[in-house]
């Protein structure tokens, strides 16, 4: 279990237990939170779980996996910091984890 | 106006075995889609990913899946509409009046939507302003080419319809490619000419920058990129193409009258019907209680919604459930010999 927190793009919080196992995109989707479409479900094809994960923290995730830098190319506005959110997957170590959702996904 | 017993929006996987169902029970049936290729999400984004649970087919991938139903509706001739989107859904006595953006327009007791999760558009450059150049000095794709001869064209992108096009337009204009970091995604051989051709200065070639602003007053005359550094440059340009892959819209469909949450439509689960008598919703775009967006449910619903038209597109008749292998009628549909 971690807490998540999305952050929305008018600031709003949004804290959030999700479970391990869980991706950080189905936390989101699961709880209603708006501005994470995931349109493909989950299955790195479309880009539109697009976040940017706060600086704290990129490093500290497990290293991105062939491929999900190409479809963030197609994310909309991705910065340094961008993720595909259905890459991430929540473990205890992911505890206190904040993302930034971007204002629109395309 | 076309006439059928079913209209289909969507041709992806459950689009296409829908058409089956139709066929197979004796109700014929026409296909829109709104890209260029059947096989919808199966073709636009995992031609070539591996699918491992379509039922008895270990292992395929979404462009086999797709050839392998197009091979099983074969038997039936059915009417295709590529590159179309329904705009408009319209009630009609018992009828529905179905209107495309090409203008073709269809008559039908039933319509069934298998539109995945919604028609795919391109992407669009996140600078706002670029809306005001769209169509004219701003494209995401290319029809005729030869209006950017011996003109200075900014392409936009990583991919290899980008690529492609810089090395293309390469030859008749000035181009900049400008990619948000140093890989491309495109075919190798092509990333290797673009390099070669950005050595000899054919193409400006800008990584690890973005657009962040255009300019121009009627017409398009530069745009600024931001590079990772911060570092601003201002390219002077007459045509800014952007190819950033497609995104699924949900699109007109919203405007139908249908019970739609969080992009999905409502239906029961039984005809998978909408609140709208004879229009159904089936596969990813469908929703009710324990809806799975596999392949395997949408084939479900396609079976079931099919029967449910049977009664709308032929009143007075009585729907008689047969198996395809002894009923002779399902045979003779099929053209294979009966025995």
């Amino acid at each position: 279990m971690a807490k998540i927190t999305y952050i929305t793009h008018d600031n709003q919080n949004h804290t959030i237990d999700v479970q391990n196992g869980l991706t950080v995109m189905e936390g989101a989707v699961q709880n209603d939170i708006p501005g994470i479409d995931a349109d493909c479900g989950g299955g790195m094809a479309c880009a539109t779980c697009h976040v940017y994960v706060n600086d704290k923290w990129f490093d500290k995730l497990p290293a991105k996996e062939d491929g999900e830098e190409d479809m963030l190319d197609m994310a909309f506005e991705p910065k340094k910091n961008s993720r595909l959110s259905c890459q991430i997957i929540v473990s205890d170590e992911l505890d206190g984890l904040i993302v930034n959702i971007p204002s629109k996904q395309g | 106006m076309k006439k059928t017993d079913a209209l289909i929006i969507g041709a992806g996987p459950t689009g296409l075995f829908t058409a089956h169902q139709l066929k197979l029970i004796g109700l014929d049936c026409e296909i829109v889609d709104n890209l260029d290729k059947v096989g919808g999400q199966c073709a636009e984004l995992y031609p070539d990913k591996p699918i491992y649970d379509i039922p008895a087919v270990p292992e395929c991938t979404g462009g086999e899946l797709t050839n392998n139903l197009l091979n099983q509706i074969k038997p039936f001739n059915i009417k295709f509409h590529l590159n179309e989107r329904v705009d408009e859904v319209k009630k009609d006595g018992h009828n529905w009046v179905v209107k495309t953006n090409n203008g073709t327009t269809f008559t039908t007791p039933n319509v069934i939507i298998a539109g995945g999760v919604g028609s795919f558009e391109p992407r669009k450059f996140p600078v706002k302003d670029c809306e005001k150049f769209e169509n004219q000095s701003v494209f995401y794709s290319i029809k005729d080419k030869k209006i950017f001869e011996s003109k200075t064209v900014s392409i936009f992108g990583g991919g290899d319809s980008a690529l492609d096009w810089a090395v293309e337009l390469s030859k008749n204009s000035k181009v900049n490619l400008v990619h948000r970091r140093d890989d491309f995604r495109g075919a190798q051989a092509t990333v290797d000419k673009v390099r070669q051709l950005a050595k000899e200065g054919k193409i400006n070639l800008f990584t690890k920058s973005q657009m962040t602003a255009i300019k121009g007053e009627k017409k398009l005359e530069s745009i600024d990129i931001t590079g990772d550094d911060k570092e601003v440059k201002t390219l002077k340009t007459d045509y800014a193409l952007g190819f950033f892959g497609l995104i699924m819209q949900l699109g007109p469909i919203a405007n139908w009258g249908l019970n739609i949450d969080k992009k999905t439509v409502e239906v029961d689960t039984e005809k998978f019907e909408t609140n709208q008598k004879g229009i159904y919703a089936v596969g990813d775009i469908c929703n009710y209680p324990g809806k799975l967006k596999l392949i395997l449910s949408g084939f479900h619903e396609g079976a079931l919604a099919a029967r449910a038209c049977f009664k709308l597109a032929r009143p007075n008749e009585k729907y008689r459930f047969e198996f395809t292998t002894s009923s002779k009628t399902i045979k003779d549909r099929l053209g294979v010999k009966s025995d």
